[in-house]
């Protein structure tokens, strides 16, 4: 038999389970991030693929800015009750009371934030794995990394100097203190995953569909309108049918205009965009032209 | 089955500054694979760098800042592109001869190598090794893409004479089914497009040769192999007695019910089931991620793999193999390494250094240490028996890496013979 009966899909998902195996097998203490957006769901339901009937050899850890949509704090808990795995939540606001963030004013952008936090849950567990949902095609310093990308006792990815990484054979080893960051759907586009999400009838949170949001406009981009988010003098509010490509921090996350109402609508849509979803989305990685790469020699995801 | 779209992996290689960054541009570009915000980013960058106006299509994929202030490749870029017939994976490889390990890491997965030569400087050491390497690793498919013909001429002579010293040199290495294209990654001749001025070309411009070429016969369909990554135990009150053996099926097919054998033990036994999340399977095939239970209860762990007993793999502590050299630490004969082989770690020993490989003229030479970017021939020993096949007959149970205790890096890639 020399044909293959598999989609691109099933060859993606196969490698993302061999990779989550590796990790479980290999690794003393892995966690999987877990936030509640779609990149995170997918990663759930490769993570039940891969260790099914079993319950899953890691947590579920989530670094939550206080910053989300509520809409996806709900589904994340709904998601790890229904699966019954464990889920550890760290907040950013626990490093500002302890003084490990300092923020200049309470309603900034938090999502650099994160890696203090992260940084200290991993301490505080001692994880020497976490596996993320991170995507080669979502940044160009994604694109450069690793798999299994090795992280120092600080937390620093050192893009010039990655260890090789042969084949399917990965190097998982860390010494104490150090730890490995694992992305399973590395090699996943934001279509891909638009069509694993229609083709397992993945739950989402609705926000990721078409519906009627007030939003505002600033600095080339549209806001959605919260507690954090409040029109200032000059700007109007107006209501505008849009969904989110990415669900991150309220403050800096743009909807896109859409009327998809389901999987399928979306990824017609995706097939046709002009705008990579970062660039559509993110607000604060367009502060500079390294912003990622920068953060991540920090200790981010 | 022609509903299948299938997933090609590929990667650029060559010398520096042959215009492999370049060309990966070109190709997003003109498969109008590129965003508007990442266009309009680029175009930024080049002209704050004092570009001549035209946008510098290499900046898609020298994304990190220290590959951007020196215009040079370090680590691959990996890129994602679709067209109606395919799906596509590149990796980006760095030309330096210091990164080359980073071309291995690209390599090592790819269906297809495009090897670049710049039409003013032919052959030179550095294809030399890429193309070594691509051979070594078994990369089923060569594309030799002379690029810059716009710097000479568009001259059919100048391609004729660099396809021949290629040629020549790729014999040597047992490479006959190569594809060779005239191109200008630059203006874009031959990329996507066929262009005007390369009219004398008579084969297929280079994104039609990666849409047809055939992939499914890079898999080895008919040895079973199945390492085991995980033993599956739920306990729970449902799954009580299960036990299953989860892993990917890394070669060939297992149906419910075949006689396998499991190594290194060598006992039998039967397949129960063939377990998936979405149901049992009757059947599965490389490269399904599944889990197995047998009719027997038998002692297994990670790292033992199951066969079936028509091709048997060899099991041996000892074994040839050839090997790159990552590290930027010597191999010292002296010590201990660790091996990681399909799911298996063990410590091992370089027995003998049989020769290392000169890149230019593919002479043998002795040697009584590898540096990095060596390519040897070496005997190794290792303190449990790994289960593999020969490299050739199969990528996966063929290789390995060697890590180094010390340092936990990876120091070195293995081809067993
Ligand atoms: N004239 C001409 N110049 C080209 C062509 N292709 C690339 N170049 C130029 O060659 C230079 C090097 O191109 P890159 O694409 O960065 O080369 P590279 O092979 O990726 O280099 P490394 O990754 O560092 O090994 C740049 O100045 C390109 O604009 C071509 O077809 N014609
Ligand atoms: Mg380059």
């Amino acid at each position: 038999m020399s044909n293959q009966p598999f989609t691109h899909l099933d060859v993606l998902e196969s490698e993302s389970i061999h990779i989550m195996r590796e990790v479980a097998a290999e690794c003393k203490n892995p966690a999987l991030l877990f936030s509640g957006g779609k990149d995170s769901i997918v990663m759930l339901r490769l993570a039940e693929k891969a260790f099914r009937p079993a319950r899953f050899p890691f947590p579920l850890v989530h670094i939550d800015t206080e910053h989300n949509f509520p809409e996806v704090i709900a589904c994340r808990d709904k998601l790890a009750s229904d699966l019954g795995e464990r889920l550890i939540v760290r907040s950013l606001d626990g490093s500002i009371k302890k003084g490990t963030i300092v923020l200049k004013n309470a309603d900034q952008g938090r999502n650099a934030f994160q890696s203090v936090t992260l940084l200290e849950t991993i301490a505080e567990f001692g994880f020497d794995a976490c596996i993320g949902g991170a995507r080669r095609d979502e940044e160009k310093a994604r694109a450069k990394e690793r798999i299994f990308s090795f992280r120092d006792e600080f937390g620093q990815w050192d893009p010039k100097n990655q260890r090789p990484e042969l084949w399917d054979t990965y190097n998982t080893r860390v010494h104490a203190g150090e730890n490995i960051r694992v992305f399973p759907i590395s090699n996943w586009t934001e279509m891909d995953i638009w069509e694993y999400i229609a083709r397992e009838k993945l739950y989402i949170p609705d926000i990721y569909y078409a519906h009627e949001r007030e939003v505002i406009r600033r600095d080339n981009g549209i806001l959605p309108v919260s507690h954090l988010v409040q029109p200032r003098p000059g700007e109007t509010v107006e209501k505008m049918m849009v969904r989110f490509r990415t669900v991150g921090d309220m403050t800096c996350t743009c909807p896109v205009e859409s009327h998809a109402r389901n999987a399928q609508e979306i990824i017609e849509e995706t097939a046709i965009t002009r705008i990579t979803e970062r660039g559509a989305t993110r607000m604060d990685d367009q502060t500079s032209e390294a912003s990622m790469e920068l953060r991540k020699k920090e200790g981010y995801f | 089955m022609s509903n299948t779209t299938q997933l090609l992996r590929f990667i650029t290689a060559g010398s520096v500054d042959d215009g492999k960054s370049t060309l990966i541009g070109r190709l997003l570009h003109d498969s109008k694979s590129i965003f508007e915000d990442q266009l309009s980013a680029i175009t930024k960058t080049s002209e704050r760098r004092g570009g001549m106006g035209a946008v510098d299509l290499s900046l898609l994929t020298d994304g990190l800042q220290a590959e951007r202030e020196q215009g040079i490749t370090i680590d691959v870029a990996y890129r994602y592109f679709a067209t109606p017939k395919r799906k596509f994976i590149i990796g980006d490889t760095p030309g330096h001869e210091q990164y080359t390990r980073n071309m291995v890491t690209a390599a090592s997965t790819a269906n297809l190598a495009i090897i670049l030569i710049d039409a003013r400087k032919g052959v030179l050491t550095q294809t030399r090794r890429h193309t070594f390497i691509a051979s070594l690793v078994g990369v089923p498919h060569i594309v030799l893409a002379v690029n810059k013909m716009d710097m000479v001429g568009y001259s059919e002579e100048t391609f004729d004479t660099i396809c021949a010293d290629y040629r020549a040199f790729a014999a040597q290495l047992g490479l006959h089914e190569i594809t060779f294209i005239p191109m200008s990654a630059l203006n874009g001749d031959m990329v996507v497009e066929r262009g005007e001025n390369l009219n004398w070309y008579q084969g297929s411009p280079l994104l039609e040769l990666l849409e047809n070429v055939v992939i499914d016969h890079d898999i080895n369909t008919t040895d079973f192999r199945y390492p085991v990554q995980w033993v599956c135990r739920p306990q729970t009150q449902e799954y009580h007695d299960f036990r299953g053996y989860m892993g990917r099926i890394e070669s060939g097919e297992i149906a419910a019910g075949d006689e396998i054998t499991i190594l290194p033990s060598g006992r039998t036994t039967k397949v129960k089931e063939i377990v998936t999340y979405d149901g049992n399977l009757q059947r599965a095939y490389a490269p399904q991620s599944v889990t197995l239970t047998l009719t027997d209860e038998i002692d297994i762990s990670r790292g033992d793999m199951f066969v079936k007993s028509a091709a048997m793999p060899h099991a041996s502590k000892e074994f040839e193999a050839m090997l790159c050299w990552l590290s930027e630490s010597p191999l010292d004969l002296s010590r201990k390494y660790i091996i990681k082989h399909t799911t298996r770690v063990v410590k091992c020993l370089f027995a003998r250094l049989e020769y290392r490989v000169d890149v230019n003229t593919l002479e043998q030479h002795s040697s009584a240490t590898l540096n990095m970017n060596d390519i040897a021939r070496v005997a190794m020993k290792v303190q449990q028996p790994l289960v593999f096949d020969s490299y050739i007959k199969n990528r996966f149970t063929g290789s390995f890496i060697v890590i180094d205790e010390a340092t936990n890096n990876t120091v070195a890639a293995g081809m067993i013979i």
